[in-house]
């Protein structure tokens, strides 16, 4: 089959960039080589969104934060996902440091970040009470906001594919070669697809998708960063998210209340050269801490229910590539996607519609529905509305995963919509089952049962996020 | 909604025997809410024997022993409720719990009973580093995939932690064919029963590494190896003793936490020291009619003493509700110490007007102790010295006050625990 | 004269107990501080034995699997030789605690019997 477009990678900026494709007339496929959305970058980060007072001015960067940022109110409640504005912080604790409040302040201003303010110590801490003692004062930016990163891929997804886009999961592009016709044929371990434009939104594999189709290489770094999430009992610990100053590795380590009410603290920044190397360390785990508590006192890291880390996509020139290769026609990188990719993720989905819809002449699709409904939540309903809702479907009156309260109506829901679960992370990440105190300890046997009945995987099928993570090998004695 | 004098929270061994013991009072307006399909709570996959030498003075197994209960609860025909997952307790005592077949409803009670049990420290609160593959579980998790839904996690096995269900679990992988490899324990003691340190690891040659702990896990996908080190005095790995064990899961049984998300939410006070609540002589909470007991209350290693536990708080709760739901009156109020040694005592205050002729007294301590003594001190004075061969904190301590005792002493205002060499 | 180190089991004390013995005969059995201690070296040292708990599996049933236990102690040496055929064993529901699901089980003398109950689905 020929496609129109292909994209490869499924993470925010793929997902962004095929919602933004399926407005038009079109026939696009996102190539992913893991078995969901979500499994890469996007789904270990801050899971923030920047106000955009960081980048240079005049950067793709700014420019693409900016816009991103503007646009995740319209888009939250389109795509029915929560996203708060709870405000950012950068915390100035050396008072000859404050003149690089004024500096992020000035750029801010340039990049078009709106209501910046510079607080004094007494401001700051009457905002943020469990600020050290040593704040000098802070960078207040009332844009800045959080959101889950797992729920704006997976509902970008799905109304892409409502609209739609074909997903093809467990696809991993191997090669891909131009023919005489000038048509893209990219070989995969399930086979071959053909299109007339690839964009290619492979996150750290970026570089190695980019080198096989042009000359002009590129180096992608990975720079791994540990993050540590505590549990909701300290969610309200900040509300605003808590920046220390910038360095030269990045933005530093926050604390920031995340848009679920737990506490997240990170990241650490270190370059790996390891495209798959999430492990975390002690010495990042400790580093995390020590950093976290210059800013922020008495941090209640004993409340931490895990830890996990990400991979930054970084480009030596630390600017996002977004542009079709040079020698390589109607094939569009776009690369480097580093912190503020999540949130410029909205505003690069709608930078790559616009230049396919102008190279491919796109015309507007009629019938394209914008909007998403998520999954029914059952947290925080009434008893009326709760009994309401288990009259219609007597799922929602149990409940799998204790610690998020999640009923089985939920996971239902998540596994039967479009591009649903089928792992226990697919679950957790559309539905929160697991990502609780304890970890999916509980709900995961449970889980489990509801996958094996609802999708026919056997156990030995079952998966925790695809590939070789099965989680039971074999029946106890065999099969009788 | 049908309305009831008592709403036990929780139908394993604990809501159980709070059940029988609030009927056999003489009360016949009993409801056990149980969030699983069916009674027992994790006895049900605590299939190993050795339940019940205190209380039935047999060796049974943990679904035996949950049985010998449930057929009084069935006998008894107390009321109870599967599937069951209670939403809120309200300061009112008013229980909002939800299922299937009922939706969400309410229930307000006269007393509440506390009986939710434990759950197990997840990975993530040990902050081990590493990859986050499959093949990591608490060893409670692997536990019910063993024995209740038949299933093998994996063939080679590293267990961190020498928790009581980390050694039953090493026997159990082990007579299911797999290889259990090391069971490494970050202290200098184990804290899971002598008992089953013999059977569970000696048995086997399964080796037990103290003062190890888990310092990598390898594995994108799925676990394919684990390194241990020896820790210091300060419980930081040693560099250079690192050793690595290639295995396909990795067991946790790292500590158990009560589950107090509802306590904590009624208003109940905490114990920071037990994570359960703070309890008088009754076991009743600091809200009047809001008992707790067993696993919820403090983590115990026998069944029988939660049994016993919850007997009392059965029966306290039916007192209280024969009493007229009254606030506790007296003001003759001990307050129980634990210190030097001593980590906390349950309960934390004695009534001296409303306890019983004999009271228990259950505590923990937070280093092993070897021929040392148990003191127990009304105000300054020491009215008990039992020295003890040793004491380990993986193993419950208890005490016996008697109620004669303690009016004897008028004027008592604190009674201290404590462990003294000599 | 040979002497071994053992860890009592009969209680939560868990004694660490010194059985002396000359000529496969146990002459003397230290550190008890109870009568259980003493029988419990004796046997130990000279005939070990071991209750074994695992699963069987039952058709026809609302479980795959009903756990069991050997209804008395069996030789520690033979704990491979009843698993294998625990291993082996398939009985169908309904079974009672109680019930005998494998008689005398590798030649043991011992019946494993159920130890919760699964009824018929």
């Amino acid at each position: 089959m020929m496609y129109d477009v292909i994209v490869i990678g499924a993470g925010v900026s793929g997902c962004a960039i095929a919602r933004e494709l399926s407005r038009y007339e079109i026939n696009a496929c996102v190539l992913e080589k893991c078995e969901d959305v979500c499994e890469g970058t996007s789904k270990a980060n801050s899971a923030i969104v920047h106000a955009g007072f960081d980048a240079d001015e005049g950067s793709l960067m700014a420019k693409l934060n900016v816009r991103g940022n503007e646009m995740m109110d319209q888009l939250s409640k389109d795509l029915d996902i929560p996203f708060k504005r709870n405000g950012s912080m950068v915390v100035c604790i050396h008072k000859d440091a404050l003149g690089g409040l004024q500096e992020l302040y000035d750029r801010g201003v340039k990049n078009g970040v709106k209501g910046l303010k510079i607080l004094t110590k007494e401001e700051t801490l009457e905002m943020e009470p469990n600020l050290s003692d040593n704040v000098e004062g802070a960078l207040y930016a009332p844009t800045g906001g959080i959101i889950c990163p797992f729920e704006l891929t997976i509902a970008m997804a799905e109304n892409a594919n409502v609209n739609g886009v074909e997903f093809r999961f467990n696809t991993r592009v191997e090669d891909i070669k131009k023919d005489a016709d000038g048509f893209w044929h990219l070989r995969t371990n399930n086979g071959e697809y053909t299109a007339k434009y690839v964009v290619n939104a492979a996150g750290v594999y970026a570089d190695k998708i980019h080198n096989m189709v042009s000359e002009d290489k590129m180096h992608i770094i990975e720079r791994r960063g540990d993050y540590c999430l505590l549990d909701k009992q300290v969610g309200d610990y900040v509300s605003h998210t808590i920046f220390p100053q910038p360095t030269k590795y990045g933005k530093g380590v926050l604390v920031t209340p995340t848009v679920h009410g737990n506490l997240l603290v990170g990241p650490t920044a270190i370059d790996i050269e390891n495209k798959e190397g999430t492990a975390t360390t002690a010495f990042g785990l400790d580093e995390l801490q020590a950093k976290a508590s210059e800013n922020v006192k008495n941090l209640p890291m004993r409340n931490v229910i895990t830890s996990f880390a990400g991979l930054r996509a970084h480009l030596e020139r630390h600017e996002f590539v977004i542009e079709e290769v040079k020698d390589a026609p109607h094939f569009i990188d776009v690369a480097g996607i580093e912190s503020p990719g999540l949130s410029a993720s909205p505003a690069i989905g709608e930078m790559v519609g616009g230049m396919l819809k102008e190279k491919m002449n796109l015309t507007e699709k009629k019938n394209f529905i914008s909007t998403r409904k998520g999954i029914t939540r059952t947290e925080g309903l009434s008893v009326d509305e709760m009994n309401a809702l288990i009259k219609k479907n007597p799922a929602y009156g149990t409940i799998v995963c204790r610690c998020e309260s999640i009923t089985e109506g939920e996971i239902l829901d998540a596994i039967h919509r479009p591009l649903g679960a089928r792992s226990l992370d697919g679950v957790k990440r559309r539905t929160r089952a697991g990502m609780g105190r304890c970890q999916a300890g509980f709900c995961s046997p449970r889980t489990m049962e509801i996958l094996n009945r609802e999708l026919g995987l056997s156990y030995e099928e079952i998966t925790k996020s695809g590939g070789r993570s099965r989680i039971v090998i074999e029946r106890t004695k065999g099969e009788v | 909604m049908k309305t009831y004098d008592i709403v036990i929270v929780g139908g394993g061994p604990a809501g159980l025997a709070a059940a029988v013991a609030a009927k056999e009072a003489g009360n016949d307006s009993i409801l056990i809410l149980e969030r699983d399909h069916e009674l027992g709570g994790i006895l049900n996959q605590c299939i190993h024997n050795g339940f019940g030498l205190h209380t039935f003075k047999e060796e049974l197994t943990g679904p035996e022993y949950a049985y010998r209960f449930i057929k009084q609860v069935l006998d008894l025909g107390i009321e109870y409720k599967l599937n069951t997952m209670v939403m809120d307790i309200a300061k009112d005592k008013t229980v909002t719990a939800m299922n299937r077949e009922d939706g969400m409803f309410q229930i307000p009670a006269k007393a509440v009973i506390l009986a939710m049990g434990c759950r197990e420290r997840p990975r993530g609160a040990l902050n081990i580093p590493g990859y986050r593959p499959a093949g990591i579980f608490s060893a409670g998790t692997a536990q019910r995939l063993v024995n209740i839904e038949g299933y093998m996690p994996g063939r080679e096995v590293v267990i961190l932690g020498s928790g009581d269900i980390g050694l039953i679990m090493a026997r159990r992988m082990t007579l299911e064919g797999a290889k259990v490899k090391v069971v490494a324990e970050l202290m200098p003691y184990s804290g899971g029963l002598k008992r089953n340190i013999v059977q569970c690891l000696d048995d086997y040659g399964i080796p037990l590494k103290l003062s190890h702990t888990v310092v990598d896990i390898e594995g994108k996908e799925h676990v394919t190896a684990v390194t241990i080190a020896e820790v210091g005095p300060d419980r930081k790995p040693i560099p250079g003793t690192e050793e690595r064990y290639t295995c396909d899961t990795l067991l946790l049984s790292c500590g158990l936490i009560p589950e107090n998300e509802l306590s904590r939410a009624a208003g109940v006070n905490m114990s920071p020291v037990t994570s359960g609540p703070v309890v008088n002589e009754s076991l009743e909470t600091n809200i009047p009619g809001v008992f707790a007991c067993g696993n919820v209350l403090h983590v115990h290693d026998l069944v029988d003493y939660v049994s016993e536990e919850a007997k009392r708080a059965g029966q306290n709760a039916v007192k209280y509700i024969n009493d007229g739901c009254k606030e506790a009156e007296g003001d003759n109020i001990i307050e129980l110490v634990a210190t030097e040694g001593a980590r906390y005592t349950v309960p934390s205050t004695i009534n001296v007007g409303r306890m019983d002729d004999l009271l228990t007294v259950r505590f923990r301590v937070g280093d092993v102790y070897k021929n040392s003594f148990v003191s127990v001190y009304f105000d300054d004075e020491r009215v008990m010295h039992n020295q003890k061969r040793i004491i380990a904190p993986g193993e419950m301590e208890q005490i016996l006050l008697r109620k004669s005792q303690l009016q004897e002493h008028a004027g008592l205002k604190k009674i201290t625990v404590k462990i003294e060499k000599e | 004269m040979e002497t071994r180190e053992l860890t009592c089991i009969g209680c939560p004390m868990g004694c660490m107990l010194t059985v002396s013995m000359e000529n496969g005969e146990v002459t003397e059995v230290k550190g008890n501080t109870c009568p259980k201690g003493d029988i419990y070296a004796r046997k130990e040292v000279v005939n070990p034995t071991r209750i074994v708990t695992s699963t069987v599996k039952i058709t026809g049933g609302d479980k795959e699997r009903i756990c069991c236990k050997t209804a008395n102690d069996i030789p520690k040496a033979k704990i491979f030789e009843v698993m294998k055929d625990i291993d082996a064993a398939v009985v169908e529901a309904p079974k009672h605690i109680g019930d005998v699901l494998i008689k005398d089980v590798a030649g043991t003398g011992v019946d494993v019997i159920a130890t919760r109950n699964v009824e018929t689905a």
